[in-house]
């Protein structure tokens, strides 16, 4: 079993995101929520380091998106969205908790 | 007032995730009532506050995207958005709002002040203006 990591930050501001690929495990479940959801978005500059990491599964809270006015459809194939309800499953499914700041 | 100044209020925050966007909001707005040139910049993820369709339904949070569609009406008369940060964001014009401007006195209007600029633009106006204010 591995663990759930959270990225709040921008990967414009910071590299929170890009420090989580680097330093999970593989099997990682990467949860990116408030700021950190634009990580989620199709056609940045940054897109490629989720489409490029292997072995780890991205998720990316939906009310967050929606506050910030990103359509599902602009989501990077494979980010999977979750509800608050969805939140609590990933922290139950996995050993602990990280929360990459 | 005896001097009107040009004041540019320079944002490079997202909206919700830190309190700087709403901050910068709240001086523009009170800003207004000094009657100055007052014009707004957006850079990096600043221009994440512009984008249109925000839905705080299910989170809890104020919406605060109806405030910028109404600066138009509180003498706000341009807002900058940088072309290439809307670039490396995936984003274009069309993801953003309109916001309209109208001189009751004059009866001029503009149908959306704002306004893409290149990276020579943006560095050109902050330089030009009197006053910058930064979030």
């Amino acid at each position: 079993m591995a663990d759930l990591y959270t990225v709040n930050k921008s990967p414009f501001e910071k590299n929170s995101l890009e420090a989580v690929i680097r330093f999970s495990t593989e099997g990682a479940a990467i949860l990116m929520l408030e700021d950190g959801v634009y990580g989620a978005t199709k056609g940045t500059v940054v897109e490629s380091m989720i489409t490029g990491a292997e072995n780890k599964k991205f998720y990316a809270l939906g009310s967050d998106l929606k506050a910030r006015g990103i359509a599902e459809d602009r989501v990077i194939d494979g980010v999977e969205l979750v509800d608050y309800a969805g939140f609590v499953d990933l922290v139950e499914a996995n050993e602990k908790v990280q929360a990459w700041l | 007032m005896s001097e009107v100044k040009n004041f540019m209020y320079l944002n490079r925050r997202a909206p919700y995730g830190t309190i700087y966007a709403w901050e910068s909001l709240e001086v523009v707005l009170i800003g207004a009532a000094f009657d100055q040139k007052v014009s707004l910049m957006f850079v990096d993820d600043g221009v994440y506050q512009l984008v249109k369709g925000s839905d705080t339904s299910t989170s809890d949070m104020k919406n605060f995207m109806p405030t910028y569609r109404t600066l138009g009406d509180y003498g706000v008369r341009h807002m900058y958005v940088d072309q290439a940060s809307l670039a490396a964001r995936g984003l274009t014009a069309d993801d953003l709002i309109q916001v309209e401007w109208e001189d009751w006195e004059t009866e001029e209007e503009i149908d959306n002040i704002v306004e893409v600029v290149d990276a020579d633009s943006v560095a050109k106006l902050m330089s030009e203006s009197d006053v910058v204010f930064s979030f």
